[in-house]
């Protein structure tokens, strides 16, 4: 099994009929995922691309039995559209958006924390990412689909275009993927790398795992930590922003070192201290790999 | 988005933050005028710039006489003043904040943070006011408080209370430095500020609480919805390169190195500054050209990497997954049919498109030096760069 998403899962797109919503609606349909529904408010009860149009997340969950979501709202307004999947009754969500105020994020975290249990509680990924992706079987997102080869690897990253490298290297050396997930850029993630961690560490069909980190905020620590606690199989990581200086924002608005422990190099060392193999370049990202799985 | 102290003050004082009386002039005569203003024999005047240790710079001084105000003014005034926290280059002060003396019987340390661990707005207080607080965090952990906010409810009073109540203040001190908690978590809330620091926050002799330096920060992602905090922007504060970048709404931070750097994601943008540093280089900038780039978006920051006079190699890394190779490609040639670039420029793509792109690149018989992985590009352009040197 891959976690999150596979062919099966039906989908629903936030946003579908929007450029950047349809242009990659469009993708995932291409690459095999099963698009059931959209939703736009005040579009309900058209047609587009095919896919029934719908007002309220609750009105598409009703009629198409949607489980996951993917969200391309305008980040003034991509809040709420989360804690409407929730509401709705979707179980997984994605939110690709890019720029939603950070105290819109806690309370969307508050709220989807408050609202269920954890075992009915909605998994949110990113915002701020390229999405999620069990090769060969569904897309969750905007990545270039090509790239991933299916496999036994997982995959976890901060960042997009870093995560396209990951997957790129790991396939020019025949390594598959079992899912990749971007939990994104922002200093308030829907998941941290720990929350994914577990989803792998239970998949049958994950053997590995490489996490993909940088500069700011706790969570690679607690990945380590993790790790060294409560995990079987084996973890290569990278961390990038070794030369970023201090308490400058590199573009991610979470990627900022304001506090002892968020440097890239300490990062490093946490990661190693707790037995993770670390990549010691971001070409080396699949050859670490390789080298951890011994094929 | 950072805000200078005056303007920090003026904020907090609309929210009922007790602050000393002051005022901001641009000239030693507004200075002194503000000072005359203010009454008293004492004031402290502040040069202002987005950074903190501006004391230790020799940027806060308390002048006994206009004269003292009007030297002060001319020696920082249109000037850089360079602290440990601003870089070699400094910032220029182009501010003086003209206060009251006040009389202090203690100094305190008050801040709101958004804890990244919690994911909550957390409050922190230390009797150790004045000092760094990283620090106090490191030598005297057990002087630090914390409180975190349900955001559900928001922050209630006896939260404030319990946080005053680890300060040691006198019970009379109590009431009006609860109050002064709230209302600093109000102005937080509401303004979608990500930092709120006063350091210190004093007692003064009537046993009150003053907040004597404040230090602001906001989500640059909200300045949509709070316009009034948009109008406290001061581009004077921010390296020359950088507004140009913001004005074409391109990610970019300038960085001491030679080697000029292009790349769509943060994240792959750092890993190429690494890797550039590792192949026996050093970066002259973090740009990410985000997704979606159009060839115009491409020949633009190609061209704001070169205004950097210290560039002497430009490398151009892009994994394309919104992005398409061939537009870059065609942006790339296109600047090059407009301008000569007498420095090496190394190419790599890779992901949409990719074979489309190496063919325009090709095609164009422009002498742009291709690579095929990051590691490839890397080397390449440290190669180019020291053989051109």
């Amino acid at each position: 099994m891959s976690i999150f998403i596979n062919e099966k899962t039906p989908v629903l797109v936030q946003g579908i009929t929007g450029r950047i919503g349809s242009f990659h609606t469009q993708e995932m349909i291409d690459y095999g995922t099963n698009v059931v529904a959209g939703v736009t408010p005040g579009k309900g009860g058209t047609t587009h691309l095919g896919k029934p149009v719908f007002n309220t997340v609750n009105d598409a969950v009703k009629a198409t039995g949607a489980e996951a979501s993917i969200i391309f709202v305008p980040p003034a307004y991509a809040a709420d559209g989360i804690m409407e999947a929730a509401e709705g009754g979707i179980k997984y969500c994605v939110s690709i958006t890019d720029g939603i105020p950070t105290h819109d994020m806690i309370r969307v975290k508050r709220y989807l924390f408050a609202r269920a249990k954890p075992e009915d509680r909605m998994i949110l990924t990113g915002p701020n990412c390229a999405g999620t992706i069990s090769p060969g079987k569904a897309m969750l997102g905007i990545m270039p689909g090509h790239i991933y080869k299916q496999g036994n690897v997982g995959l976890i990253g901060r960042s997009g275009t870093l995560g396209y490298e990951a997957a790129s290297q790991m396939k020019e050396l025949g390594i598959g993927i079992s899912t990749g997930v971007g939990i994104g850029g922002d200093p308030i993630n829907g998941s941290s790398f720990v929350e994914i961690l577990k989803h792998f560490e239970q998949d049958d069909e994950t053997e590995a795992v490489l996490i993909i980190g940088e500069i700011g905020g706790p969570q690679e620590a607690e990945a380590a930590e993790y790790f060294q606690k409560h995990m079987s199989k084996p973890m290569a990581a990278y961390i990038a922003g070794l030369t970023a200086p201090p308490g400058r924002l590199m573009g991610h608005a979470g990627a900022i070192v304001s506090s002892s422990g968020e440097s890239a190099a300490e990062k490093v060392e946490i990661l190693e201290d707790a037995g993770v193999m670390v990549a010691p370049t971001p070409s080396d990202m699949g050859v670490t790999m390789a080298k951890l799985l011994k094929v | 988005m950072n805000i200078h102290e005056y303007q920090a003050k003026k904020l907090l004082a609309k929210y009922g933050v007790p602050v000393p009386r002051g005022g901001v002039a641009h000239s030693a005569t507004g200075a002194i005028y503000q000072a005359n203003e203010l009454g008293g024999d004492k004031w402290i005047v502040k040069a202002q710039v987005h950074s903190g240790a501006r004391g230790k710079a020799g940027g806060v001084k308390l002048c006994e006489s206009p004269k003292e105000i009007s030297q002060f003014c001319d020696k920082f005034l249109g000037n850089n003043l360079v602290t440990n926290q601003t870089g070699p280059e400094g910032k220029m002060v182009s501010s003086i904040y003209v206060e009251e003396a006040s009389d202090i019987l203690k100094e305190l340390y008050f801040s709101i943070v958004l804890d990244r661990a919690s994911q909550k707005v957390t409050l922190v207080v230390s009797t150790e006011g004045g000092m760094d607080i990283e620090q106090v965090a490191e030598e005297m952990p057990e002087k630090i408080n914390k409180i975190r906010i349900d955001p559900s409810v928001g922050m209630q009073p006896f939260q404030a209370r319990q946080l005053v109540f680890t300060l040691g203040l006198p019970n009379e001190a109590i009431g009006s430095a609860s109050r002064a908690v709230m209302k600093c978590y109000r102005a937080f809330r509401d303004t979608d500020a990500n930092l709120l620091e006063i350091n210190p926050l004093v007692l003064t002799s009537g046993n009150k609480v003053l907040a004597l330096d404040a230090k602001m920060s906001f989500d640059a992602n909200a300045l949509y919805r709070r316009p009034e905090i948009f109008e406290f922007h001061d581009k004077t504060q921010q390296d020359i390169r950088e507004t140009n970048a913001a004005e074409h709404d391109l990610n970019y931070i300038g960085l001491d190195g030679n080697i000029g750097c292009l790349i769509n994601g943060a994240g792959l943008a750092m890993a190429t500054m690494d890797m550039i540093q590792h192949a026996g280089g050093e970066p002259a900038n973090f740009l990410d050209i985000g997704g979606g780039a159009s060839s115009e978006r491409v020949a633009t920051s190609i061209e704001l990497v070169l205004s950097d006079k210290n560039v002497e190699a430009i490398l151009i890394n892009i994994f394309a997954g919104i992005n398409r190779c061939d537009w870059v490609a065609q942006g790339i040639v296109d600047l090059l049919n407009k301008r000569d670039i007498d420095i090496p420029l190394v190419v790599r793509l890779s992901g949409t498109n990719v074979e489309k792109g190496q063919k325009i690149l090709k095609d164009s018989g422009k002498k742009v030096i291709t690579a095929d992985t990051l590691a490839d590009a890397a080397y390449k352009v440290v190669d180019a760069w020291k053989g051109n040197k």
